[in-house]
This record gives structure tokens, sequence and C-alpha cells, in this order.
């Protein structure tokens, strides 16, 4: 059916292009063109760069208020804020600077379209004007680059500290494990050249000679405990992986080789998360939109889609092989209590290797 | 260096100089005694500047209509996830079971397009084609320094798209880690099918590209140095050949260190070295790579793949402004602030490559640095932008569809570099890195604005390629389809990026996270189809006007620069008898005090004239 739609789209486009150069042929002088643009030209075209004009606006305006919803998800960490006011005070820099240029060039390509009676202004210099728009932007962007360079100190330079949560992410083609450091809350050696032990039961390659990995816990599931900062670190065991948790404002590349550090606090539980407004309006759409693909699965007599229910996730963001688009961890915030009463239900590494 | 030596220096140097020149001089004496070409010194093994700016050209539209059509059918799976399609089953065959398309070739789709469009169009089809036609041509020489290097530099291209297509028929699919490579997914055939064989014709066929571009580089360097005609100093030329020269610059210094990187990637898959792999275990197998790392081969890909960024870019600009100057009617504004930025931008296009890097475990100190250079390159591109538009100020605005592609390059230019400030800031980048909001800037800024370059370019001077006109009408309805489509293609990208969804995703319906997403993927995708549809406008129009174009007259768009002054018909050497002698800049346009409102910089100035001191 789709193909059939756009073949005919493609076939609505061919003629109707067809049919224009028909009509602008015609409307041009019986003379052979010299394939120059002339005065007539020149009016039409003008007329049309301003009204291209107009088509970025719209354009603009229509995808703000039917798509603006989906930019940014709700902050749900520390730092998030921070990150988010940067975002819109650059946004509104942005905004400004594309809505004048755009206008000043459009309009200039409308205003002085070309007529054979008139002559173009000589006019090749002029340095305060150079002066000007080198010495704007400089204050610009050097205000933007201190205050984005003041916030990126603020989030990356880590510090090991005895009240934060060290959890590790474990990357690999194509799913994600994390370890807790169990009760020490150290996290034991591990190299990849472990991974064979116990019969493979060595999820993450930890060294078992190294006490401090004996309590480590393996989940598939992350829980994170509210309000508390967790130090992430982060590895892959075969290619290049990366730790996006687009709530948290936090991505960081899993490495082979190689332990990355990421750290962050999260301020929203996931229950609060599903109360707030926008998450629950999200929901509500994705809902009706699944609502109407489940009809189209019935029908053809395949089982209907589970309704969507909010959680926190944890994307591969780094191109990993046939099935990157499906790696992903579902992350739980909870209160320390409940987080408390999580992690002592799961077995540490001493005991799954038994 | 002592005085002897020194003087030995420059006595070699005027020497060599001058054997440059008689050689160019020795074409003058070939075209006027014995013209006898054959058929493949002619067509086929050609060293004019000319026919081989012209073998670039359909090579570089060849491959670009391959690069496009890969994205129109990623474009519709993307939309449409896993649906099928009969396109599928004819273009993928094994690929496409019952017409849905396999996430294997799904990767190989992005990864050739993205290695295609900006290798093989924007940088050898619009660089290799304008460089060479308007590099000798507008400096007034015979030809480049070396026809024989050039024509060697064509082949290799040649020899690298063969290769680059050949890599599509490999059993086991082409390279599909993604148009960067990075390892080990690359390296790895055990990661992904198409790290084996069409990864290693990926890697062979970018070392025979990179030869090629050094070769013709180092030929536009020593040309522009050496060979300009007398009175067409360095301030005197043209800012297409200063954005040629400066491109060749950049090529020299960055192409080497993607080719030591590709050599070390080859190495570690097919001779057992670490340079970029350690701990790694993969399909249930620990193997014995130790101490490599991926990041490196990441530092040494942007060394070269962001300057690329400004290959890419800077020939486009520089083709802008020779059109929006000769269209309008009007001098060029502020000629030394345009040359001025377009080395600045070089120069600060070789310390940002960190930019790309800034989560990539990097020590997030070198982040700052980066940052701090990336967001200066703001500073020289926002020259130029209000120099373009003031240009058009008070013009007398001749709309000819080059005239109206450079415009809307200077409008992408604007929208995708702005976001630029978004990327380019290591803090936003945390959140926007590798999702659709990249693509969408890239495709901008890159992207489009050196495609609406290539036409541009293509509609100025099909006369002078080809001795024909391109039609005009066929060449507006081109213009007005793809200039909306663009944005409509890349606006709402914007957003489904800033949402988070990560590029690179065969389809965003896997988990329900992204549902509320798909129906911006198919407006994208409607647009795209369009405009891909109009591409066929632009190829129908081209053809036709090779063999039933309306012949030209010698200068069509009433221009300053030298090419014009050339006789309409090819033949090797330019011009008969002498070459013309420069006495002005090139945008004396509505100079007052002349009749015309244009004159050739081979006039010399009128009595009491000023010159300017620009």
């Amino acid at each position: 059916m789709t193909i059939f739609l756009i073949l005919i789209l493609l076939i609505l486009v061919t003629v109707s292009i067809w049919q224009v150069t028909k009509i602008l042929e015609l409307s041009q002088s019986k003379e052979e063109s010299t394939q120059v643009a002339d005065d007539d030209d020149n009016q039409m075209q003008g007329k049309l760069m301003f009204a291209f004009l107009i088509f970025i606006y719209v354009l603009t305006l229509f995808s703000f208020w039917r798509w603006g919803d989906v930019l940014l998800p709700d902050a749900a960490s520390d730092h998030g804020p921070e990150y988010d006011n940067l975002m819109w005070v650059t946004f509104s820099v942005i905004f400004f600077v594309q809505t004048v240029t755009q206008a000043f060039l459009h309009y200039f390509s409308y205003k002085y379209r070309g007529n054979k009676s008139r002559k173009a202004f000589f006019y090749s210099d002029n340095d305060r004007l150079e002066a000007i728009w080198t010495i704007i932007p400089t204050i610009v962007l050097a205000v933007l680059i201190l205050y984005g360079l003041y916030t990126w100190n603020d989030i990356m330079f880590v510090e090991e500290n005895e009240d934060a949560l060290v959890v590790e992410l474990y990357a690999q083609q194509f799913n994600w494990k994390a370890r807790y450091g169990g009760k020490d809350n150290v996290l034991g050696d591990a190299n990849v050249r472990f991974l064979q032990d116990f019969d493979g039961k060595n999820l993450v390659g930890i060294d078992a000679t190294d006490p401090n990995g004996l309590d480590d816990i393996i989940v598939q599931e992350l829980h994170l405990p509210v309000d508390k900062e967790i130090i992430f670190k982060m590895r892959s065991q075969d290619v290049l992986h990366s730790a996006y948790m687009p709530h948290f404002r936090a991505q960081m590349n899993c490495v082979p080789g190689m332990i990355t550090e990421f750290a962050f606090t999260p301020t929203k539980t996931t229950e609060q998360m599903r109360m707030d407004t926008d998450v629950i309006s999200k929901v509500r759409k994705i809902n009706e939109i699944r609502k109407v693909n489940s009809e189209e699965l019935i029908a053809k007599g395949e089982e209907a889609l589970d309704p969507y229910i909010f959680d926190y996730v944890l994307l591969c963001n780094k191109i990993c092989g046939a099935s990157h688009y499906t790696m992903q961890m579902k992350i739980i915030v909870e209160t320390e209590q409940e987080f408390n009463k999580w992690i002592k239900s799961q077995l540490t590494f001493s005991q799954f290797i038994q | 260096m002592d005085k002897k030596s020194a003087d030995f220096f420059s006595i070699y140097t005027i020497i060599y100089t001058d054997m440059l020149i008689e050689s160019a001089n020795a074409h003058e004496d070939d075209h006027e005694h014995h013209h006898k070409e054959t058929f493949i010194t002619k067509y086929v093994f050609s060293q004019d500047h000319k026919m081989i700016a012209k073998q670039y050209l359909i090579t570089g539209l060849f491959m670009g209509f391959i690069g496009i059509a890969m994205s129109l059918l990623f474009r519709l799976q993307l939309a449409w996830p896993e649906k099928p399609f009969a396109i599928f089953e004819v273009l993928l065959g094994k690929w496409a079971p019952d017409g849905v398309m396999d996430p294997n070739v799904y990767l190989s789709l992005v990864t050739i397009h993205g290695t295609i469009m900006v290798f093989f169009v924007l940088t050898a089809g619009l660089s290799g084609t304008f460089s060479n036609l308007l590099i000798p041509l507008q400096i007034g020489a015979r030809d480049m320094a070396s026809g024989l290097l050039n024509m060697i530099s064509y082949w290799l291209f040649f020899v690298s798209c063969t290769l680059m297509i050949a890599s599509l028929f490999v059993e086991a699919g082409p390279a599909a880690a993604g148009w960067t490579v990075y390892p080990p997914l690359s390296a790895l055939p055990q990661a992904m099918p198409g790290s084996g064989t069409g990864m290693t014709l990926w890697l062979v066929s970018m070392a025979v590209f990179i030869a090629s571009s050094l070769l013709a580089a180092l030929n536009y360097v020593v040309t522009v140095i050496n060979l300009r005609t007398k009175g067409m100093t360095m301030t005197r030329l043209p800012l297409t050949i200063w954005a040629f020269f400066v491109t060749a610059i950049i090529g020299i210094v960055s192409f080497p260190v993607l080719l030591s990187a590709a050599l070390l990637l080859i190495m570690d898959r097919s001779f057992g070295t670490s340079f970029f792999l350690s701990d790694i275990f993969i399909q249930g197998e620990v193997l014995h790579y130790q101490g490599g790392s991926p990041v490196l081969y990441e530092h040494l890909f942007w060394f070269l793949g962001h300057p690329e960024v400004y290959i890419v870019i800077l020939p486009a600009l520089g083709i802008t402004s020779e059109v929006i100057a000769t269209n309008a009617r009007k001098p060029i504004f502020g000629y030394r602030a345009m040359v001025a930025s377009i080395l600045a931008i070089a120069f600060l296009s070789t310390i940002v490559w960190g930019h790309h890097m800034f989560i990539s475990g990097m020590n997030p100190f070198l982040g700052s640095v980066f940052t701090f250079t990336t967001l200066l390159i703001a500073i020289p591109s926002a020259v130029k932008a209000f120099n373009y538009i003031t240009t058009l100020w008070k013009g007398n605005l001749q709309l000819n569809p080059a005239m109206l592609f450079s415009i809307a390059l200077v409008s992408t230019f604007i929208s995708g570099g702005l976001t630029g400030i978004i990327l380019g800031d290591s803090t936003l980048d945390i959140n926007v890195h590798d999702t659709y909001f990249v693509v969408a800037h890239f495709h901008l800024v890159m992207g489009i604005s050196a495609l609406y370059g290539l036409f541009a370019g293509v509609y100025h001077w099909f006369p002078k390629m080809f001795m024909r006109m391109m039609n005009k009408n066929l060449g507006y309805i081109h213009f007005w389809v793809t200039a909306v489509c663009a944005y409509g293609v890349f606006f709402p990208m914007h957003f489904i990026g800033m949402a988070g969804l990560p590029r690179r995703y065969y389809t965003n319906t896997n988990f329900p996270y992204f549902d509320d997403l798909a129906n911006i993927n198919v407006v994208i995708t409607v647009f795209a189809l369009i405009a891909g549809a109009a591409q066929i406008v632009f190829l129908y129009n081209f053809i036709h006007s090779i063999f039933y174009g309306k012949k030209t007259e010698q200068n069509p768009w009433k221009s300053n620069t030298l090419e014009w002054t050339a006789p309409i018909e090819h033949f090797h050497g330019n011009w008969h008898g002498e070459i013309p002698h420069v006495h002005r800049w090139a945008y004396d346009y509505s100079k007052p005090g002349h009749d015309e409102d244009y004159i050739p910089q081979n006039i010399p100035l009128k009595e009491g004239e000023e010159e300017l001191q620009h």
C-alpha cells in the first residue's frame, strides 16, 4: 500500500514538474532564450526567495508547535538543570541569530532582485562593519565558552569519595550488565581473560583472587538510590559502546582495554518521574500510537503490543554491530530503603559461582 | 643558512620555476603546431586539466547518485521499519529476505553512503572538478604544473571508486562499521560480517583515494604558487582560487594522518598487531591483542576527519563567493576579511578534532581545550556569512540557478553552523552526541551546503566545461524542490535528535520509548524521496544540455575572471597566442565611471582610475 502511495506521489511530482516547466517556457518570450536570467526571472525568483523565508519561519514554528514536546526529556539528575540552562541559553542565542540572518539574506535577495535599469552599488569594504561583526560574535562566544567550560568542569571532574556508590557498567554485544561493589563498595579487579572461568559464570571477568571482588553483585537491571552520588566505571569486552542515559544528561563511551568514568546524582525516583505531567502526556501519546499499531497486528492475527509504562533507560549510543538498536537496560531509581532491600536480595559473585 | 647556500637555494628556486613556466609555454607550441590527439589521449588518459575536471565531475556525480540512492533506501526502512518493499528485494537481493531490509545491510548502507558522499562526491567530485577546471583558467596558466601527475591522480581516484563499488558485491557485504570505521568493530570480522573482506576493500580503496588526493593537492599548490600570469598577485586572486589553494594545503597536512590510521588498522586486521586493540573477548574467545587503544584510532581519524569537513566546505564557499559577486554585479564585500577568514578557518580546523571525542574517555581537560578552539571557528565563519549578506545588499541580483544555490548555501551554512555551537560545547555534547541532532547538524552545514556549492559550480561553469548552457527553468525547479526538501528533511531531524534518538539505529521501534518519533521519521522520509526525485531533473538537464543545450557565448554571465577570456572551444593550452595579463582584482563589478557593469581582470586601468586597495 505504501509503495503504491509513494509511486503515485512520485508520478504526481514528476507530472507537476513537467507541467511547471511547460508553463514557465510558455510564459517566457518567444525568442529562443539565452538561458541567462532576465528581468522576468529575477522578478519571479526574487519573490520566491521571500516566500522561502516565510517557509523557513513556518517550518520552524510548525515544528516547535507539533514536536516541541519531544525536545530534551525532563532532567532527573542534579546537574541536569545546569545542563538544561546552558542549553536554553545557547539555544536562544542560536534562535535569535538564525531568525535575523535568514531574514536579511532572503529579504535582500528579494529586495535587490535584478533589473536592467538599475546598477549595483559599488561597495567593497568597510573596516568598521567588519570590526563590528568580528567583535560581537567574539564576545558572545567568549561568554558561551566560559559558561560551558564552567559547567563542564562541574560535571566531568569526578572526585572519589566515601559517600558515593560505585557502579560498573559492563557492555558487550548486545547487552548491558551492572556490577556493584557489595558490602565494601569496592569493585574487584577484572579482565576479559577471566571470563571463561567457572564455566562461563564469571559474567564480567572478575579476578577471583582479589578479595574485593567476592562480594561484588552483578545484575541485568540497574537500580540506583535517589539523591546519592553514583560513580560509574565503564568497561566493554568487545567493541566500542556508549552508555547513554538521556534523562540524566549522562553519556560516556565504553572502551575495550580501559575504564572510563562518569558520575551523577539521580534526583527523581522512577515513581516520581511517572507522576510528572510531561511524562504522563508522553506515555499517553505513545500508548495511543501503540493502540493503533496493535489493532493492525490483531487484524493480521498477531499479538497486541504491551502498553508502555515509563522507565529510565540506558541506551547504547555507539554503533556496535547488527543488533546495536536493541542494546539497552532498564534503570530503576528508588529510595535508599528500597534500594538496600533490593541489593540484599541479589546473589554475590562468590554465591553465584558456587 | 650561510649566504652562499641561500643564494644557491634562491637560484635553484628560480630555475625550477622557469622550468615549470617553460613546460607550460611548451604547451602553447603544442596546440599551434601538432594537435593530433587520439581518442585515448583526449578522452581517457588526458593530461588536459579541463578534461580531467570533467572526468572528476562525471565520476563524482555517478558516485553521488549511488550515495543518494542508498540514503533513500535506508530512509524507507527508518520511516516504515521492517516493512517489506519490492525495491529492497530487487536491489538488495539476499540482504532483504522477503523484501525486509536486514540490519547488517542497513548499517552497510549508512556506512557506504557516508563514505561516498564525504570522500568521493564532496572531496573528489567537488574540489577535484573545480580545482582542476578553475585553477589554471583563473590564474592564467596553460595547464596544471604537472599534467601527468594530474592524470595519475584522476585514475587513482577512479581505481578507488572501482574498489569501493566492488566492495558492495563481496559475499559478507561491504564495510558496515559507520563511515568512521572505529576499531575494534571494524577490525574484527567476528564483530560484524561487514568487517571481513568488505572492510579490507574499504581500507585499500581509501588508501588509494588518499594517494590520489595528495597528488592532486600538491599539484594545485605548486600551480597556484608558480604559474600565475603576469600581474596576478596573490591579492588579486579570485576567492575561488584562495579557497582551492588553502583546501589543498589542509589536505596535504591531514590526509597522510588518515593514511597512517588506515595502515595501522590494516596491520591490526591482517598481521596481528595491537595498535588499536586490547583486552577483547568475542564469540566465546579471548583474543591475543594487548595494549592498544581505540582512542588512538579516533585521534588519528579525526585529525583528518575534522579538517576534511573544511576540505569539503571551503571550495563550496569559494565557488559561492565567485557566483554571488558575479550575479550580484557587486564586488565581494571585504575581500581581505574573506581571505583572512579562509586562512583562520584552515588553521583552526587542524586543532579542533577532539570535539568529536568529548565522551570517548579522553581526559576532560583536553575536552575543554577543544571546546575553546572549536567555538573560535564560529568567528571567521560568522564573518564570512555576514560578508555574503552584505554583498547582496544594494546589488542588482541576477537570480540564475547558480546564484540561487549560492544564496541557499549561505542559508544552510548558517542554520547548520549555528547548531555547531551546541555540539562544539563539550557540556552540551554530552546529551546530543551521536544522536540524530549531529546527523542534522552536519548534513546541513557541510553536506547540503557543499552539495549546493557543487550545483552552483556546475550551473555556473557548465558553459565553460561543455560549451553549452543548461536549461534555466529545469534549474529553477531543481533548486526549489531541493531547497524546500533539504530543510524538510533536516529541520525535523534536530527534534528527534534532541529527544535522544541515537543515530545508526536500524529502527527506533524496537522498544517503546521512541515510538512517538515514528511520525517525524515518516515526514523526513517523504521529503527525502521528493528531494531524490528532484535530482533526476538535474540529471536530465545535465545530460540533455551536454548534447542539446543552447550554444554558449564566450562570457554568458558577464564575469570578470580570466576563464571567460579564453575561447569557447577547448584545446590544450587554454589561450591562443599570449596568456592575458592581469591589471586589476576580480571584483570590479558596477565600478563607477565605467559603462559596463563589469571589467574583466585583463583590462588595463583607465588613466587616473584608482585600483582598489583591497
